[in-house]
Order: structure tokens, then sequence, then C-alpha cells
């Protein structure tokens, strides 16, 4: 791999690159699904390929390809930089990028059990297992179930001398019972909705972790008894979030938002831009002072945690929310440098060897703050209690947002009283996260992944990790989905 | 892009390399290149090449798949083995249907070499003229420009565009793709404008810069109004990204209605929209000319969804087809297909006004270019909630009078299609061809800050 990559290198520098990465990648893929006691499908996918990012007068190319022969990494360098000078063409000022000294290094994800190793009637057993207790239920029309697993060996060479070996374990899981009622279907999902279950970078122990067989029965007994729950109130409540939903809150509502290429116009005409400007910076008070936001690539087994980015910028760990303050942003080398930080924050991810990096979330996480969930309840005289998503949108500068939730629980006079279905919230970030004021211990913390994170043009999926738990906040609007 | 005697030359020799009961072969991808531009520079610019090789192969009644995107011998050999033995692991499906047999399918083509084999210079020099006439403007252009072959999607999908089978079933398509964005900035409003053909010849860019450049300018200094429930004037973008989730929720969906999840559960032959919508789905209409065939390899049919408001029919995977003892429409996922079907080249016949038309005669409503992030509330309701984004205007006396600041909506697409009071023509927005629609009492439930 290392010849290819230097040819790659040194063909681009001869073409006239100043500056030139490849990263040469081996991808393995596992997806299982089953449905109603089927099995739904059983694929498996090899993908390799490379990618090889220039500049070259001042403007960056990038090409790829899935040959990866002599051959075609002298023809693709080439390319890329002609596709650079193409750039050239229109543009305003040469970019330039923050220093990183070279790094020469190999990194690998931990895990316990490759899940690749496992059987494959050993998984499928398993999730049919699953459906067999989910159908017992009566009520319940669907049951699906899923596991994938990914393996990613990535070697990243750059002409400054960086040599990086990094292979990226990723695991999922998840089910849902699907109950069908008069003119009404309600889902509920385990360990969390969005289609993939959870995901963390680990291997087959994630599986065992989650006590799957163990959650079937309650899961279905909830979708069925969601048909013929009351409808959620609207209003002004309290509403205390699950850790599983405030994950995704945090995400959308904080994690994108400090993406710096975001913030200064790269994803314009897509995922939109961000309210969280430079001259905000230090000055904002995003959220009430007990809201610590961090963002860490160091956490163990997060989506978001890797040795390296996509740049061969080494991971890092740092406040983005301290004492309700904004203070920092995800950043690349190139933004880093324009907006004066010295050295780039490592966020630079792609999806695949034929995508170029963008910046990513990494695991940006609510820090845990004081309260039992208990006594937290028991704390609230009007509130819903809401837990794991089933609908989430939010603006292009991610001010206005709407989540709906799969379960809800009223509150009332701190006690848990009736069930609810069809719970949804809205609010503009800051104010939401200003109304903040109580978030659950250490104890109830866990660090979600949210598998299929979308952005780009061309688009880029990323799996991040966000770490949560149960939080309240004051007087949200609630019950804003369902007009008369 | 590869002749269609290419790819059968690659997928026969699957097929004959296989020795399972039965073996499928499928061929996608191709070839993409992208051109994006923001703050008025060109800063992404990239290429890509890959194929996908998926092989399904059949013992008894255990079924396995696998994929590689290396075609040398020694993978295809590889891929194959892998997919007999995930099949000899698998359990066996009792309602498996054999694959299906040859079966002529049209020619709908949709490929234009120049458009294939566009340059970075080309693409740059297209984007500069974007980027000019809103620099000189003291505007800001953002956006893409995109042209390719194949069939590489949004996220890098690699749906087939050959199948082969062990019973001598073949087809191919063969398509480019050339697909243009652009948002010019003010200072307090955006405008959009977005389109795609496979012919990049079709796409006039100066002129489409010049449309969101208008908005952006029209929109400035915006008003804001309070949420509630207006009369709207959705442009075809906006009426496309709403009309998609009565296909994302399986609406159309045959399998679903089974299972009792869709809003067309037990209502074909019923009465669900207003007299005025028609809603068909048509490969073969000439601003999709789509793949002519389904993941299943089965040819696609004109199916007539809805006429003058009456549902009156679904779309059929073979299974379900099979059931219900009629014949697979040719809108299945690729089998094993638990799924079903989904009808997406839908074409909604419109009116003969032009959306002037529709804003002159409005007395009071709001004018929505697109929608944004949009996500479903409710499955059976066919609820959508989302931004409004990139010009949204005040209407007042039949003119656009200012910009507004944009809304959230939470709003049912089964609702709004029975209150279209009128439609311009129809044309391509989003990837189906639809018409702009003058809708009354559409809910606006928030109000962003800008």
């Amino acid at each position: 791999m290392k010849d290819l990559a230097m040819l790659a290198l040194d063909t681009a520098r001869q073409r006239g690159a100043l500056y030139a990465d490849i990263r040469i990648l081996r991808i393995r893929d596992e997806q299982l699904r089953t449905k109603n006691g089927q099995v739904a499908g059983v694929d498996r996918t090899e993908d390799m390929g490379f990618g090889i990012r220039v500049v070259a007068d001042g403007a960056w190319g990038f090409s790829s390809s899935q040959k990866v022969t002599k051959e075609e990494i002298a023809r693709v360098a080439a390319e890329a930089v002609k596709i650079a000078k193409a750039s050239a063409r229109v543009q305003r000022r040469p970019m330039e990028i923050a220093p990183e000294p070279p790094h020469v290094d190999r990194w690998s994800t931990p895990f316990e059990v490759d899940p690749f190793a496992v059987p494959l009637d050993e998984k499928i057993g398993l999730l049919l297992e699953v459906d067999a207790v989910l159908r017992s239920v009566s009520g319940v029309k669907i049951a699906e179930g899923s596991m994938a697993f990914n393996r990613e060996i990535q070697d990243f060479a750059s002409t400054e001398g960086s040599y990086i070996e990094q292979t990226i374990l990723r695991s999922s899981v998840g089910y849902s019972a699907t109950a069908v009622g008069k003119s009404d279907v309600q889902v509920r999902s385990y360990p969390t909705s969005g289609g993939a279950g959870q995901t963390m970078n680990k291997g087959y122990e994630l599986i065992r972790e989650w006590k799957l067989k163990e959650n079937a029965k309650r899961i279905a007994e909830e979708a069925v008894a969601l048909l013929t729950a009351d409808q959620c109130p609207s209003g002004q409540k309290d509403i205390i979030l699950a850790g599983d939903q405030l994950a995704l809150q945090v995400h959308e509502s904080c994690g994108h938002p400090i993406e710096l290429d975001r913030v200064l116009g790269s994803e314009a005409n897509y995922a939109g831009t961000s309210f969280l400007t430079v001259e905000k910076l230090r000055k904002l008070q995003y959220g009430s002072p007990i809201v610590h936001i961090v963002a860490d690539s160091l956490s163990p087994a997060g989506c978001g945690t890797f040795g390296y980015d996509d740049e061969g910028v080494p991971a890092q760990r740092w406040d983005i929310v301290k004492d309700g303050l904004f203070v920092g942003y995800l950043t690349s080398r190139e933004t880093a440098a324009a907006i004066g930080e010295k050295r780039s924050r490592a966020t630079m991810r792609a999806d695949g060897w034929n995508r170029t990096p963008i910046i990513r979330m990494n695991n940006v996480s609510l820090m845990p703050g004081t309260w039992k969930l208990d006594d937290l309840i028991a704390d609230t005289e009007d509130g819903i209690y809401m837990e794991t998503n089933r609908s989430w949108s939010i603006d292009q500068l991610r001010y206005n947002f709407q989540f709906g939730t799969e379960l809800g629980w009223e509150i009332k006079n701190g006690k848990r009283t009736r069930m609810l279905k069809n719970c949804t919230y809205q609010g503009i970030t800051p104010e939401f996260w200003n109304a903040c004021d109580a978030i659950c211990d250490d104890k109830h913390w866990v660090l979600w992944g949210t598998a299929n994170c979308g952005k780009g043009e061309p688009g880029q999926i990323a799996a991040t990790g966000h770490g949560a738990a149960p939080a309240r906040f004051r007087k949200v609007k609630v019950g804003v989905g369902y007009v008369e | 892009m590869w002749s269609s005697e290419e790819c059968r030359r690659i997928l026969d020799e699957v097929i004959r390399l296989s020795d399972a009961d039965e073996t499928e072969a499928y061929l996608g991808g191709g070839h993409s290149a992208l051109t994006r531009f923001a703050n008025n520079s060109i800063h992404q610019n990239v290429e890509e090449m890959n194929v996908s090789l998926t092989v399904r192969t059949v013992l008894g009644k255990r079924a396995g798949r696998a994929s590689t995107n290396k075609l040398d011998h020694d993978s295809l050999v590889r891929v194959i083995e892998d997919a007999k033995a995930i099949a000899r692991v698998s359990e066996p499906d009792a309602g498996m249907l054999p694959v299906p047999g040859p079966a002529a399918t049209e020619n709908n083509d949709a490929y234009v070499e120049e458009t294939a084999s566009t340059t970075a210079e080309q693409r740059a020099a297209e984007v500069g003229k974007i980027v000019s006439r809103a620099e000189t403007r003291g505007l800001t252009a953002a956006g893409k420009y995109l042209t390719g072959w194949g069939s590489l999607g949004e996220y890098g999908e690699k749906p087939a565009f050959a199948l082969a089978n062990s019973r001598g079933h073949f087809a191919c398509y063969r398509c480019s793709r050339a697909e243009v964005g652009a948002t010019i900035i003010a200072k307090d409003s955006s405008g959009w404008v977005g389109t795609n053909h496979h012919d990049a010849r079709r796409l006039d860019i100066a002129r489409l810069g010049d449309i969101a450049t208008w908005k952006a300018e029209a929109s400035a200094n915006p008003r804001e109004v309070p949420p509630g429930a207006y009369t709207v004037i959705l442009e075809p973008e906006a009426v496309a990204n709403l009309l998609w989730f009565l296909v994302w929720t399986d609406g159309f969906n045959a399998l679903a209605a089974d299972e009792e999840r869709c809003f067309a559960t037990g209502k074909v032959g019923q009465k669900l929209f207003g007299e005025n919508i028609t809603i068909e789905d048509d490969a073969f209409h000439p601003l999709h000319m789509s793949r002519p065939w389904d993941g299943e390899g089965v040819p696609k049919k004109k199916i007539a969804l809805v006429e003058n408001g009456v549902l009156k029919s679904l779309v059929y995977d073979r299974r379900t087809a099979a059931k219900h003892g009629v014949e697979p429409t040719g809108h299945g996922f690729p089998a094993p297909n638990l799924m079903g079907a989904w009808p997406t080249e839908l074409v909604v016949h419109g009116g003969s006004q032009s959306v002037e038309d529709l804003v002159r005669s409005t007395e009071r409503g709001i004018l929505v270019t697109r929608f944004w992030y949009n996500r479903t509330v409710d499955p059976m309701k066919c609820i959508v909630t989302g931004m409004t984004r990139d010009g949204t205007f005040l209407v007042e006396g039949g003119k656009i009078v200012s910009g507004l600041k944009n809304f959230r909506f939470n709003e049912s697409a089964l609702e709004m299609l029975n209150k279209v009071e009128a439609m311009s023509a129809p044309e391509r927005a989003d990837s189906i061809v639809v018409p702009a629609m003058k809708v009354r009492d559409f809910h606006f439930t928030s109000v962003t800050r800008f």
C-alpha cells in the first residue's frame, strides 16, 4: 500500500500540487434484517478504492477510483490536480490550511468479539428469537430486526510526511414492533429508533450488552398500548427528554450548528449555514448555566471515536458549551486557519474512499448533571416525559426545530400518570437550551450512536456519537404536529 | 457509459460461473463529477468512479446476496461463493418465487455522451456564470453542478443499471445525468433554484442563476406575519417536496395496504382527493425517461394511481402480486423483497395557468419556493412537518409585496390534495413531474428567526 500511496503523492507533486493526500480503503460490511419471522436480507459487501485530495493553484481537487492499480493511481492523481486547477478558475482567494506535524502511526478500534467471526446463523437466530417474542404480543402486526457490522481499514499518506494506518470497527443492532389499529399505526423501537438502532464502535459485544430478548415483550406491549393511549395535549408544558431523544436534540441543535464549514458558508446550498456565527464565539449564552456540551473523539466506543481524522490530525476533546456559554467549534485545517486558530480540532471525515473529507460531528455530548430521574419526575408538576425519536426537523440555520417521539408519559404533581401518543414539541434552539433546569446524573448517561447523519454534496453518511442523560426543559410548546 | 453488450458479457460470466440453483446478477454505479461552490468560489470539486456487482444465489428455498466493487475473475468467483455461503445458513423462505423469466423491456435510455463526459473545466465555466452575476450585484452564490453517467445515487447508492439471471432474463438501462442547484444569498434573504436533466445542454444555467438572484433580492427585508392557515401558492419544487410523502409513507404500496399501515388501506376505489387531482406513475414520461424495470427485474407499467380524486390502483411487487393474483407492476424493491413496491416516477396532472397567474388570482396568500427538512409526523394521516426556505413571499392584491420570514408547517399531504384551487402546467421538480398548486388553509404553525 505504501508504494501505491507514494506514487500518488509523487504524481500529484510532479503535476503541480502544493499539497496532496491519499486514502486507500478496504471496507467490509454485513447487514442482516428480519421481518415477521422471515430473513428479509443478509447482505455482505466488499468495497475497495482510493481517493486523492490535492491543492494546486491555491484550490482543492479530488478524484477517486475503485481500481487500486499503479496505472489508475497515477491517472487519478493527475486528474485531481487538473480538477484543482479548474477550481482555481472560480476562486476569490487561495485557500490556506492550519499547520500539522507529520504523524506515522497505527490505530484500531478496541473490541472484544469480532462480529465477522460470529456465525451468521447465531446472528440470524437471535434476531428471529426476538421477532417471535415481539409477535407473541397480540396486536403487533409487524416485527422487524436488524444488525449491521462495518470494518474500514484505511491507509492515509500526505505530502507532509504522515502515514497512518487506521481500522475502525462499528456494530449496530435494533428492532421494532408495529401495532396497527383502526386508522392508526404505532411503533416502538429498541434500543432506540433511527433504522439502525444503537450503533457504537465496538464488536459483537454491543449486541450482547443490550439484552435484546429481555426487552422485546415490553417494547411490543408498549406499541400495542399506544393505540389506545391519549393524544399528546397541545400547549406549554415542562418536558423531560429521555437520553435517546436528547441525543438527537444535541445532534441537530448543537452538533450541526457548530460545524465551522457550515458557519462559513460551505453548506449554504444544501444543509444550510448556522446561527452560531463567529462573532458569537465566547459571547453567546447558548444554554442555561448547567448546560455543558463537549466534543470528544476519545470517548471509548463512540461512533465519533478514532485515532486520527481523515486529514491526519490526532483525535482531541474540547468544550463546545461551558456553563451555558458557547465556546467551541468543530474545525478542519482549512476552517481553523480561516478563523485564526492554530490547529484543527480533527473533525474531517469522509464517507468511504470516494468522498472528500468534510467536517463531521465526533462525539458531541451533553455532560451529566446531578439529578436522579425519579427525583426529577417527582419535582415536576405539569409535564411530559418523551422517549425515542419518531420525527425530527430543523431549519437551515438551526433555530426552529420540531421533534416527535414514539412514547410519552404525562406527569402530574410529581407522578407519572397516563401514556400519551403522537407526542411532538417545538422550540427555538437558544431559548430551549436556556430553559434547561435539570440534567440527570452519570448513572443515567448513555453514549448513543446516530448511524446515518447526512451532509454534503455529493451526500455523505457519517455515524456520530451523542452522550446524554434525561433532562428537563421548562415551558415548551407541545402537541404542535396535529393542527385542526 | 458501458454498452449493453459489455454489461451482458460481465453478467453472463457471473451466471456461467455460478452453480447455484438460480442466480441473479446486477450491475450498478457509474461515474459522477460534482463542482461545488460557496462564497463565490469553488471550494470542493470531486470525481468518482465506482461500480457494484451484486449476486443473489438461490439454493432450494434459501437465498443469499453479496456485493463487490471488483470485476476481475477472482472477485466474481469470490462474490458468488459468498452469496452461496449466506444462502446455506439462511432460513428457508417457503414463499420465495423463482427468478423472473425473460421479458421484453422497452428501451428508455436517456444517455447523452457529451453530458457523461463533461470536464471539470466545462463545469467551472458554467458555475462561473452564476458566480459572476451574483458578484456584480453584491450577492453571494453557493451551489453545485453535477454531471455523470450510470446509477450513482445522491449518497453513493448503486442501484442496478443492468441485470441478468439464470433463466435468461437480461435488461440494461443507459443514462447520463446533469444537475444544478444554486442558492443566492443577500444580507437577510436568499433565493434558490435547482433542476436536473439527462442532457446538460437542456440546463440554461445562467437563466437559473438569474431566477435565484431575483428571489434573493425580492425577498430582502423579510416581514414577519403570524403563523396560521393561509392560502399558499406552492411552486412545483414545494409541491414535489410534499407529494413524495405519499410514496415514502408507503401510501401506494400494495404490501403496506395488506399490512394495514398506510392511508390506502381498504380505500382503493374511494374518492380521497379533490376532483382536480389525477396522479400516474410513468417511467416513460418524457420528463422522466427512467429505468424501465424495477429492482426485481420486472418491466415497469404505466399506472393510474389517482383519477379525478379517486384512488384507482396500488403498485405491486412480485410476491404481493402473486398473493392477489395480479401482475406485478414493475415497482418492486430488489429480492429478497419484504418491503413491497414504490411508484417513484409520479406524474401529477396540472392546469394551464402559470405561477404568475396563480399569484395574480390571489387576494392574500403566501408564495413558497420550496420546503426543507421535511419529515413524517404521522404516517397514516400523511402529516408532514418542515420549513419554508430560500424565497417565501407575501402576496396581496394579486402581487408579490414582500419577502417573509420562514415558517414551519404541519400539514397532511392527503388533506392538501382536497384543498387545491388551481394548478399550473406540470414540470419536473425534485425528480417527479408536478404542477404548481394554489392551496387554501395551509397550516403554518410557527415562524423562525429569519
